[in-house]
């Protein structure tokens, strides 16, 4: 994501308006940058076009109502912390699914994993509820860690040593995760007073994630949006910049020459998927702790798929998860004011966020083909 | 394909309201209404839709709506939304899940702000003042229903498909097994549980494996009673509704049902509101429970297949409900495990909290809470 | 000793009654997988051919119209599907994921105005009238889907064995470059394939909305699209397993509200998952690092 942080120094202009100076060189150096933006961009744009129209079959203004997608995801800071919110569990569920990538699997068991994670962090945050508040969130964060590790890794050990294929296991894991939910908490974890919610007894107040604040600026957003980005950035500079990253690129790309080479490919996969399952964890535990504050079936609303998409349409690449998740978070945080102000039924947010997903990974067989970013 | 297509009338009114101002105008009260599944599902959300849909009739007061909000952030947030933009000073979130923690939460946050949570227990000493709560007592129709049901029955065997061993789940089956035993004392009630709120296949499923067990009523209680409604009907067998009215997808079977009348609870709150009754000057209480007394439940029109002497039996029991004289649960009442619940001559009166925290299930009833 | 025989009838008659969706599922995603791409918006197709069958069986007041125009959108769906897929540096899984939230977008948004009215639904063959039972004289009233499921499901089986069509399509997913070589052409292929799969998706959809249980509702399908793909790989691409698997979900389905209703009461959130665990055992059981699984198609999930 060199690309990404490179247009944020400060270079000017488009590559037409670069054209004048000595061209080739600047070509060299930006043109994939430019196309790295300027293609999910057009995407994003033709995605508001397709569905304007879709509006407009329904008998709505499509400016009126991307005035009101706006206005309710990015338009106020009140809206914007709104998808600040959303942001937060789908940059840690999406990492999930874009570290395994790195090693050529596709693991689609991130609301698994989340869920497993959120079970993790109850049981360790009623562990310890007198614990100073630091000390049990960070027991809690590695213990919804842990869980979400070993879940992903369950699928990831199935693979190595019994080959069993990973997208299907971790899809079955999901499944079989949400039942140990529900189980657990409408059996041996059950608080009776959780009445006609079935939940598990709740965290002590005092060790809930708090919102994000730094002297007298506060947010509605809790940490979790920083836990999120720190595991963005965290693993980004593992994958990218250290032999680590690079022997798990190198399995990726050549399996067979990475085992004769002799890589230790079960361990890295073993470890990758261990962090993976983790970020999904603690989103989890942030779930847990910065929202529900115990553990239920609303655990399972669906951030762990929608994290799979938000990887495949950042590439795989941690840094480039940020944006999109902000992207996604704004849909989602924008499909309350279709409904409040537009009358559209509930499910237009699902039609905007399928039409944006199928275009944008559309997208991604342009690159390369527009002649004016080669270098 | 223009019929496949919907049309929203409304659509211009609202936009403009949007962008004319954030700030309602002093005659208007804005109501929001928030459910957790589609507004059309045959039940429960439906039942609320449509109440909200009755008070937006009533003069000064303007409805805002949100369907499909799960019960995370995300209810905060569109809550939040309904305040600050749409500029809400009631607001109905009805699903049970919605109250702890993101009721409360945002409740903190918006003090001038009034919650009216469906289903919820009020505490005064844990919960902000600007919070309330309100239910119906829909157990007394259950009841009125296990006694159409217990008159219909040949067999004597009676069916429930339930969602989850929940308190208000287990108040209704214990009312609609006491009603049919009221009718037949030697009358069974078998429940099923699908373990979620709406899975039309395991819902079916239980509907049919119940039926080939020689069960002749079923009753339900599920998001949507429309599958269960549908496949007795099917099978030849009679059914009680719940939530709405389902008369029309069985003419035959269809006994009566329970319902739900929230328009008249909803106008109600708006009347006391433009009077300038609030939860926080005391004058709108903090916890409302109702029956039919209080018109907060109603009874669907009989079906063909209930005979006279049910329909007497039925409405005299409506009547007592209504004179306030009946009570479901009294002595002496035992669970199905053989524990004395209620002692003889002891009633557990509808006002009663240990109504609301019910755990165990009525003798009569073939099934368990585990 | 009665209960028991009512139990294991239910049981089975629960089998073909819920066994069916997921036959025609599973038979689509057989043979998409067959041609070498992963479609995980079965899902979708599903619930677009729910709520299209039944919308226009409201409105023709036919249920096999319903069921024709079910599988027109499921195939117009698998044609969206075939075309993302297989762009350069596109990826099947996600394109499925997308289409999954893309589909059931659609069909919930228009299926709206038709959550409320009913439809003439499919006939059941009445194959028990000969009992006096009304329990068995249920059990086997069977939807002509049914048989039809039944007759692709062999139909499948030859074409794939025996046909040069079908021979094409295993090249396509086992060997996609010898098939290249061969000048077969695995975009036509793979198209076809995914149209085909995705429209048999959409007939199980038509048959959760016009047989059983028979109601369009959102929560119709209970994820049963995806659990397909899941199917798919427990019945190890062979058509005809798939037959056999379909009737074991099916069953199992069935299984935790027949128990219950027999009086056995524990544990139905763990019941639920049991088609998902047995999936899994199976997958531990019968896969192996050394050889990749009998009857996967080999070009399966390498991106090729």
């Amino acid at each position: 994501m060199a690309e990404l942080s490179a247009t944020s120094s400060g270079q000017p202009g488009s590559p037409g308006l670069a054209a004048p100076t000595p061209g080739p060189r600047l070509k060299r150096a930006w043109g994939p940058a430019f196309e790295a933006i300027l293609v999910p961009l057009g995407a994003i744009l033709l995605a508001l076009v397709l569905f304007g129209l879709f509006c407009k079959a329904q008998g709505q203004d499509p400016f009126k109502v991307y005035a009101s997608i706006y206005k309710a995801s990015f338009g106020s800071w009140f809206a914007f912390q709104n998808t600040l919110m959303r942001t937060a569990p789908l940059m840690l569920t999406a990492l999930c699914t874009a570290l395994p990538a790195r090693l050529g699997m596709i693991v689609i068991g991130n609301e698994g994993a989340l869920v497993m994670g959120g079970i993790g962090a109850v049981i360790a945050g009623l562990a310890v509820p007198a614990w100073p508040p630091h000390l049990a969130l960070g027991l809690m964060a590695l213990s919804g860690m842990i869980w979400g590790g070993l879940w992903i890794s369950l699928s990831a050990g199935l693979r190595q040593y019994r080959g069993v294929n990973e997208t299907i296991s971790s899809l079955l894991l999901n499944y079989i995760s949400i039942a140990i939910l529900n189980h657990l908490v409408n059996g041996p974890m059950k608080d009776p007073s959780s009445l006609n919610k079935p939940s598990s007894f709740p965290i002590a107040e005092e060790i809930m994630l708090g919102r994000i604040t730094f002297g007298d600026f506060t947010m509605r957003v809790h940490w979790g949006l920083g836990y999120g980005l720190v595991a963005c950035v965290i693993l980004w500079f593992l994958m990218q910049r250290t032999t680590f990253g690079y022997q798990a690129r190198f399995i990726g790309a050549n399996p067979k020459a990475a085992r004769l080479g002799g890589l230790p490919v079960n361990r890295t996969t073993l470890i990758t998927c261990f962090l993976a399952g983790g970020c999904a964890g603690v989103a989890g535990m942030v779930e847990v702790a910065a929202v529900h504050g115990r553990a239920n079936e609303s655990l399972a609303a669906g951030f762990g798929y929608a994290g799979i998409l938000v990887a495949f349409v950042a590439r795989f690449h941690p840094l480039a998860i940020v944006p999109v998740s902000l992207l996604l978070g704004g849909i989602l945080a924008s499909s309350g004011i279709l409904q409040r102000a537009h009358k559209l039924p509930d499910s237009t947010s699902l039609v905007f966020q399928g039409l944006v997903f199928l275009v944008i990974l559309f997208s991604d067989s342009l690159y390369g083909r527009f002649k004016i970013f080669k270098p | 394909m223009r019929r496949l297509l919907p049309r929203f009338p409304h659509h211009t009114a609202a936009a403009l309201a949007l962008f004319a101002t954030a700030a309602p105008s002093f005659a208007e009260t804005v109501m929001g209404f928030i459910y957790v599944g589609p507004k059309d599902d045959y039940g429960y959300n439906q039942a609320h839709a449509e109440g909200g849909a009755g008070v937006g009739k009533v003069p000064g007061v303007k409805v805002v709506e949100e369907a499909s909000v799960p019960e995370t952030n995300a209810v905060q947030e569109t809550m939040l939304n309904m305040v600050n933009i749409d500029g809400a000073s009631v607001l109905f979130p009805t699903s049970f899940g919605y109250f702890d923690p993101h009721i409360l939460k945002v409740a903190k946050e918006a003090p001038e702000v009034q919650f009216l949570h469906c289903g919820g227990l009020y505490d005064e000493k844990k919960h902000p003042k600007n919070v309330g709560s309100y239910f119906g007592w829909i157990y007394e129709a259950q009841y009125v229903n296990g006694i159409v049901a217990g008159h219909a029955s040949k067999s004597g065997k009676l069916g429930f498909i339930a969602a989850k061993p929940i308190p208000q789940v287990l108040l209704n089956i214990n009312a609609f097994a006491l009603g049919a035993r009221k009718a037949n004392p030697k009358a069974t009630v078998k429940v099923v549980f699908t373990g979620d709120w709406a899975m039309p296949v395991k819902e079916a499923e239980a509907a049919n494996s119940l039926i080939d067990q020689g069960i002749d009523v079923l009753t339900c209680h599920v998001d949507s009673p429309k599958v269960i409604t549908q496949t007795s009907e099917r099978r030849g067998a009679y059914v009680c509704g719940y939530h709405a009215n389902a008369a029309a997808l069985a003419p035959k079977g269809y006994l009566t049902g329970a319902e739900w009348d929230w328009s008249s609870v909803y106008s109600k709150y708006a009347k006391m509101i433009q009077d300038g009754k609030s939860l926080m000057n005391g004058g709108i209480p903090h916890l409302i429970r109702g029956g039919f007394k209080e018109g907060f439940i109603k009874m669907s029109p009989y079906g063909p297949a209930v005979s006279d002497a049910a329909k007497a039996d039925a409405d005299a029991a409506k009547a007592a409900f209504m004179a306030g004289t009946l009570e479901v649960f009294t002595g002496e009442l035992k669970d199905n495990e053989g524990n004395v619940k209620v002692p003889a001559g002891g009633a557990l009166k509808r006002d009663d909290p240990a109504i609301e925290s019910m755990s165990w299930l009525v003798e009569g009833v073939l099934g368990s809470t585990k | 000793m009665e209960s028991f025989w009512l139990v294991t009838l239910a049981i089975l008659a629960g089998a073909v009654r819920g066994g069916t969706p997921f036959l025609f599922v599973s038979l689509g995603e057989c043979l998409t997988e067959k041609s070498g791409k992963i479609n995980l918006g079965q899902e979708g197709s599903l619930l677009a051919g729910a709520m299209t069958a039944y919308a226009v069986s409201h409105h023709s007041g036919s249920p096999w119209y319903g069921v024709l125009a079910a599988m027109g959108t499921g195939m117009a769906l698998g044609l969206l599907f075939a075309w993302l897929a297989q762009l350069p540096r596109t990826n099947d899984i996600a394109v499925g994921i997308a289409l999954m939230l893309f589909g059931s977008g659609i069909a919930f948004f228009f299926g709206k105005p038709y959550i409320q009215p009913s439809a003439p639904l499919l006939p059941g063959i009445p194959l028990g009238a000969w009992s006096s039972s009304s329990q068995i004289q249920a059990a086997l009233r069977i939807c002509p889907l049914f048989f039809l499921g039944l007759l692709t499901a062999f139909f499948l089986a030859w074409f794939l064995r025996s046909t040069r069509w079908g021979l094409q399509i295993r090249a396509a997913g086992d060997q996609p470059s010898a098939a290249r070589a061969l000048g077969i052409s695995l975009k036509s292929v793979r198209t076809w394939a995914a149209m085909a799969g995705s429209g048999l998706a959409a007939v199980g959809g038509s048959y959760l909305s016009l047989y059983y249980p028979g109601a369009w509702t959102e929560a119709i399908s209970g994820g049963q699209g995806l659990m397909a793909v899941a199917l798919v790989i427990f019945a190890r691409w062979d058509p005809k397993m798939c037959l056999v698997a379909s009737l074991l979900f099916g069953g199992a389905q069935s299984v935790g509200p027949a128990l219950q209703a027999a009086g056995i009461q524990t544990g139905y959130y763990l019941w639920n998952a049991s088609p998902y665990v047995l999936t899994l055992i199976v997958m531990i059981i019968t896969c192996s690092t050394k050889k990749s699984l009998a009857g996967a198609p080999g070009a399966l999930a390498t991106g090729e």
